[in-house]
């Protein structure tokens, strides 16, 4: 169970800005914070990770204090026991993979959780080479391996999956869950895509101005109704057209964009930019198989 | 016939003022590089001072303060019989205090231009500020640490008015190259001022040439 209630004043592009945080994430949980960028999100996960220093309140982490303004505690990020992933990946680039991973180790540490990562997250083949040869999506495995080396209680990653394409992403949510319930992490992750949100997480924390505006479940906070037996999509809307009665809205979902007809009734209250839950419960689709 | 006293004593020199300096510039570059401190600018300044300075004057008041008459130069006398006037001990304090800027300026860049979340990522994993700094933030500025190491070293070998002041002009303990020049010049001996020179010349340029190749990857085509 990890406790979060902290304040702390920051300076963003728009002015002065009061993060304001008071929530609780439930031990083992897979927790996304969303919201749009400048809204808080890598300074919670900053603060929490002890790099850095809330004005104010507390951070509990199973009965531990990491931070208590009142008693002056702030355990270094070196007494945290957390895995970051951060935006830039940050891996040495003085180092192999395999030796990015090794640095990880703590004293007297068995090695053997290094072979048993780059098992789990297929880094056979590039143990040997040095970050730059990577690409982004393998230079992300790399960061996902190291920060489980020392086996932490918490995962934290910073929208991890936003700069990758489609395939690479939907591999990577695959070794995210596979080691969220592998090591029994506690992971809180940042992203900004609602698909993504909904297949991964189970609980959601919405944050605009440093402050959490919604939290819950995903499918609840989105207000998607759980239906049963059916193809669900969500996209983004890119272009809206009137024709007639109708409307006829270009969405992009994933890396396709597709049109599809909206009724007025509908396409009065879509604008371009919004997110939305795409779902057919009873039709006849074209079945083709692909090799 | 020349004389290679001078020159076995700039090596000497430089090369003990370069090792010394190393040791004070990597902490020293590392808290200017990272620090927030209010006396940063102060700190940096006095760094930078010897660029600006003439020599002579830094010369003349390491002359002074070591002087065994004033009560620094006393108590150094005293407490560790050390005399640091006319004295190959004193020229290395100079040589130290004159090329602390080139050595001090490559490594704080180096530090500065490194990424600031590989010393956040080495916290996280839960290294020491000890450990980060030999194992990640040092691989990482090698060029940084050549450029220092090497100009420190040249800036040395062709320092003039320092060594002037404190040091004389005694054979064997302070007399170094660039002295030794100036002497026969002196002298009207030219052909052996042309022969100081001309080594002195010709290593320098081919130890800057060295650092600009490496750290223009010049030799990478060879060992990759």
């Amino acid at each position: 169970m990890i406790k979060i209630n902290i304040q702390k004043k920051l300076t963003s592009a728009k002015g002065e800005m009061l993060l304001n945080i008071d929530t609780s994430i439930e031990k083992g949980s897979l927790v996304t914070l969303y919201g749009k960028s400048g809204a808080g999100k890598t300074t919670i996960l900053r603060t929490l990770g002890g790099l850095l220093k809330p004005d104010n309140g507390k951070i509990i982490v199973d009965n531990t204090t990491w931070y208590n303004s009142e008693q002056s505690i702030n355990l270094k990020p070196q007494k945290r026991n957390v895995g970051f992933v951060f935006q830039d990946y940050a891996l040495f680039p003085n180092m192999t993979v395999k030796e990015n991973l090794e640095f990880a180790l703590e004293k007297k540490q068995s090695p053997k959780i290094i072979t048993e990562l780059i098992e789990l997250i297929e880094l056979g083949e590039l143990q040997n080479r040095k970050p730059e040869t990577l690409s982004g999506g393998q230079k992300q495995r790399v960061a996902l391996a190291r920060a489980l080396v020392k086996k932490p209680t918490i995962l934290m990653l910073d929208e991890p999956l936003s700069a990758l394409d489609y395939e690479i992403r939907f591999k990577l949510q695959q070794h995210i869950l596979q080691v969220h319930n592998e090591y029994n992490l506690t992971t809180i992750l940042i992203s900004h895509d609602i698909s993504e949100i909904l297949r991964m997480s189970n609980q959601l924390i919405e944050l605009d101005e440093g402050k959490i505006i919604r939290e819950g479940k995903p499918s609840e906070v989105f207000n998607i109704k759980e239906y049963n037996a059916k193809f669900q999509f969500t996209g983004t809307i890119i272009n809206i057209e009137k024709q007639g009665f109708i409307y006829i809205l270009m969405v992009r979902i994933g890396k396709d964009i597709v049109k599809i007809v909206a009724d007025e009734t509908e396409g009065k209250q879509l604008l371009i930019g919004d997110n939305i839950l795409i779902s057919a419960k009873a039709f006849n689709p074209i079945i083709n198989k692909i090799n | 016939m020349i004389d290679w006293e001078p020159l076995i004593l700039t090596f000497k020199l430089a090369f003990i003022t370069t090792i010394l300096l190393l040791v004070i510039a990597i902490p020293l570059a590392y808290w200017l590089a990272y620090t927030k401190s209010k006396f940063k600018a102060i700190i940096e300044t006095l760094v930078s001072m010897p660029l600006v300075l003439p020599p002579t004057v830094i010369g003349f008041y390491l002359l002074v303060a070591f002087s065994p008459s004033n009560a620094f130069g006393n108590w150094l006398d005293e407490l560790f019989g050390l005399r640091l006037v006319f004295s190959f001990e004193g020229l290395i304090i100079g040589s130290i205090i004159y090329s602390l800027p080139f050595m001090v300026h490559p490594i704080q860049s180096g530090f500065s231009n490194l990424p600031k979340s590989l010393v956040e990522m080495s916290a996280i994993l839960g290294k020491s500020t000890s450990t980060t700094l030999f194992k990640v933030l040092l691989p990482n500025i090698r060029p940084s640490l050549l450029t220092g190491i090497v100009l420190a070293f040249a800036h040395t070998i062709g320092e003039f008015g320092v060594v002037l002041m404190i040091g004389g002009n005694i054979p064997g303990k302070t007399k170094v190259a660039s002295i030794a020049i100036y002497d026969e010049v002196e002298a009207l001996n030219y052909s052996l001022a042309n022969s100081y020179s001309l080594i002195l010349f010709g290593l320098t340029f081919c130890i800057l040439l060295i650092v600009y190749l490496i750290n223009g990857g010049y030799f990478k085509q060879f060992y990759k």
